[in-house]
């Protein structure tokens, strides 16, 4: 019963959406007056009934119905509740669901708050939303519908992959998806805006907030997918520019270059097309995320030739979604001009440079992330991996991290470089003297790790810069933000490049009383047992680790065995310091009866994650910041227009 | 009736998975799969080769990051060749010729992946092509 209301609030939403669309073109003709009335009020309902939808689906994996094929597929009666819930999404059908779900709840939310856009101009938006989810709609009913009964219910499920039953990758998918879906938002608003020919400064304030909004998901969720994979993969690891990252990674590129264009476009009317340009690339980067993380064209290139029916599907909403973006570009490239103009030395032109450089990143990602997929079409298999990867972004990175450091001190529009000589003199010294003390000193260091070493202390300080000579008291909000966010990258470089230079290393095989050193930690193996859980049984290493001869701390690395489905997945043991992180792992039995243990010291390591914390940290400040004048600004025009009424009367 | 057909068939499945485990088992034991070369400079060598090869087994992990026992395997032959003396790069050849250049993570130049070294310049020609124009264009304006 659930599963059938579940079915017929998905349809009646995709036909809400269908409704939407035509409204919305209709509303634009010269005599649609009408329709324009229509558009908002069917928005909403759209979003509330897939929500609706969403939470059928929610409740049949809570309750374990095991009549629904996509619950059988992927779920256990005795699977802690919290992972039953993470069930829903951690499928294809669940997740398309989701990914319809957070795209219509923002449209209802863009159709109920925003009042600044021309109406026009938001009810194109509203169309165009409904444009881009009409064919998640179809592909959701047509190909892969998460409602579908089995003919017999079936006696137990399958069960959930033993790696996703992690609550860090519970939360992890969900965290990406509100990402995605913020550029799709954000997209919707540049068609809307391209539509109307309306690209100005209203377009990108009403813009900026998801687009923010997004960028701050994105950030948390990769920050958040790397910490998992350090920590269950079993091997010290943290990226692996796996194709799966880099379809995360890629709209997050796209993201932050669109986030600063659209500041520029907010406070200073320049960067129109740009902006409009990588709204469309943001999007576009989603959908190719998704593509390949959806067709299954990562395991091979052949599994996707077997059943191309989903990967078709999104490849084809790809081209309809980018291609008709483009073409519209193309029709209104000349009614959207360039904006106002700026010189060489300004604010607007280090933006530029480094929205650039971002972009030189993205197509480096971009292009080695499908390149093998080309060649094995053609027959031959190759690997791009980090040493490709690595260096060659390190080539665009870099100069924009020197930049980055520059852009926020200088003015917009026009400004003299000796203005901020010692602003820039004083970092760039710090920078240079690291430099010489890590070739002095650690001369072993690759050069790109000492680079990152280098520059991080310096990016660090120059991040704090634009606070200097300013009442911290009457700083805006989003100037603390940005602040935040550079400082962010900065910390995350340090730990990136400490983790990568000093890292140490020591495979053992122990018998309990051994004792082994790894960096500046004494570890003594104290016994091996076994401990079973909800659903899978372990074997678990008593490990005490002493700090330089201090009292010892005991940690408990675990190898856990699932029963449904079988699986294996080793749980390290971490304990975090300020200066390093311990990161322990138990291996397998040795012929010998001696146990195999893994032992690291990462000096600075966690300040890879805190970095991307405090980069979403900030983003949270300036999304605070601009909302927060965004309502006040509201309620001081609802006054007016409301005393403006009363004395009308 | 129903649960019990399930364990049998549960069980013929395990059975049916079992046998390569068994015979990794009957192999030779790979001392250097998990043990370190003693010489740290050899040992740093080694590692910085493993990183660079793709374990086959899995998804996107090198044979340094990699439970598989081939991946195993694998960093035990690194380990000895290195401790041998042999170059890393002569091992990575070595490599290529017996599983083929996906087994190297570090892209091998030869015509199928010329486009991948052209491409950083081309998109640094384009980025310089675009920022010239950019700002020569406010330059005219200023």
């Amino acid at each position: 019963m659930i599963a059938e209301l579940g079915l017929a609030m998905l349809w009646i939403a995709a036909a809400l959406a269908a409704l939407q669309l035509v409204a919305g073109c209709l509303a634009l003709t010269p005599k649609g007056g009408l329709f324009m009335g229509l558009v908002r009020p069917v928005a909403i309902a759209q979003g509330v009934l897939v929500a609706g939808a969403f939470a059928a689906l929610i409740w049949l994996f809570l309750s374990t119905d095991l009549s629904v094929k996509l619950v059988a597929g992927n779920s256990h009666a005795a699977k802690p509740w919290i992972f039953k819930l993470a069930a829903t999404w951690g499928n294809h059908e669940g997740s398309m669901l989701m990914w319809v779900t957070i795209m219509s709840i923002g449209g209802g939310v863009v159709a109920l708050v925003e009042k600044r856009l021309r109406e026009e101009t938001l009810v194109a938006t509203l169309a165009g939303q409904a444009f881009v989810s009409l064919g998640f709609y179809a592909f959701l009913l047509l190909a892969s519908n998460p409602f579908q009964r089995l003919p017999e219910p079936a006696a137990e499920g399958q069960g959930l992959n033993p790696l996703l039953q992690d609550i860090g990758l519970a939360f992890h998918p969900p965290t990406l998806y509100v990402g995605y879906v913020g550029l799709s938002i954000a997209f919707s608003f540049a068609i809307g805006a391209l539509v109307t020919r309306d690209v100005g400064p209203a377009f990108a304030r009403a813009m900026r907030p998801w687009v923010l909004g997004a960028w701050i998901f994105l950030t948390l969720g990769i920050t958040a997918g790397s910490y998992w994979a350090y920590y269950t993969l079993g091997w010290g690891g943290w990226w692996f520019w796996d194709p799966v990252e880099n379809a995360s990674l890629m709209p997050w590129l796209a993201a932050t270059a669109l986030l600063h264009s659209c500041s520029v476009l907010a406070s200073r009317g320049a960067l129109k097309a740009w902006t409009v340009m990588l709204g469309v690339v943001a999007f576009s980067m989603s959908m190719v995320g998704t593509f390949l993380v959806r067709s299954g064209i990562l395991t091979s290139v052949h599994a996707f030739a077997v059943d191309p029916t989903r990967g078709s599907f999104i490849l084809a909403l790809l081209a309809i979604y980018i291609g008709g973006a483009l073409t519209l570009f193309a029709l209104r490239a000349n009614t959207v001009t360039e904006g106002a103009r700026f010189s060489f030395v300004s604010r607007e032109a280090s933006l530029v440079f480094n929205n650039v450089m971002l972009c030189g990143i993205l197509g480096i990602v971009l292009i080695g992330t499908l390149y093998p997929l080309l060649t094995e079409a053609m027959g031959v298999k190759v690997s791009v991996g980090p040493p490709y990867f690595n260096p060659v972004s390190a080539f665009f990175a870099i100069p924009m991290f020197l930049i980055m450091a520059v852009g926020p001190l200088l003015r917009w529009r026009d400004d003299k470089a000796a203005r901020i000589t010692w602003a820039v003199a004083v970092p760039a010294f710090l920078a240079a003297a690291a430099l010489l003390g890590i070739v002095i000193f650690a001369p072993a260091v690759s050069v790109l790790s000492a680079l990152g070493l280098a520059l991080a202390p310096a990016l660090a300080l120059a991040s704090l810069m634009p606070l200097r000579g300013r009442n911290l008291r009457r700083t805006p909000l989003p100037i603390y933000g940005g602040v935040l966010a550079h400082l962010g990258i900065a910390v995350a470089l340090f730990g990136m490049a400490s983790e990568s230079a000093f890292s140490t290393e020591k495979l053992a095989a122990m018998n309990p009383g051994d004792v082994q050193q790894v960096g500046p930690y004494a570890i003594t193996l104290k016994g091996i047992d076994p401990v079973a859980g909800p659903n899978w049984t372990a074997l678990e290493a008593t490990l005490a680790a002493s700090y330089e001869g201090a009292a010892p701390i005991i940690l408990r690395p675990q190898a856990r065995t699932f029963s449904n489905p079988p699986g294996n997945r080793t749980e390290s043991a971490l304990s975090t310091r300020w200066n390093g992180q311990l990161y322990l792992v138990l291996g397998e039995e040795a012929a010998d009866g001696r146990w195999q243990m893994r032992l690291w010291w990462k000096p600075f390591a966690p300040l890879i994650w805190y970095g991307g914390v405090l980069i979403a940290l900030g983003g949270l400040l300036a999304l605070v910041g601009r909302v927060a004048r965004d309502v006040k600004r509201l309620v001081a025009t609802d006054k007016i227009a409301f005393r403006r009424t009363a004395q009308g009367r | 009736m129903k649960r019990l057909w399930l364990a049998i068939m549960a069980l013929l499945a395990a059975a049916l998975c079992s046998p390569p485990l068994a015979a990794q088992d009957l192999l030779p034991p790979a001392p250097y799969a998990y043990k370190q070369i003693a010489d740290p400079a050899l040992e740093a060598k080694a590692q910085t080769l493993m990183l660079t090869l793709r374990c086959l087994k899995c998804q996107s992990q090198s044979i340094a990051d990699s439970d598989a026992p081939m991946a195993g395997d694998m960093r035990h032959q690194v380990r000895t060749r290195i401790a041998a003396g042999e170059d890393p790069e002569a091992i990575r050849v070595w490599l290529i010729e017996r599983y083929g250049d996906y087994v190297s993570y570090t892209p091998q130049l030869k015509p199928i992946t010329w486009p991948l070294f052209a491409a950083p310049l081309i998109i640094l020609v384009l980025a310089a092509l675009l920022l010239r124009g950019r700002f020569r264009r406010s330059k005219a304006a200023a």
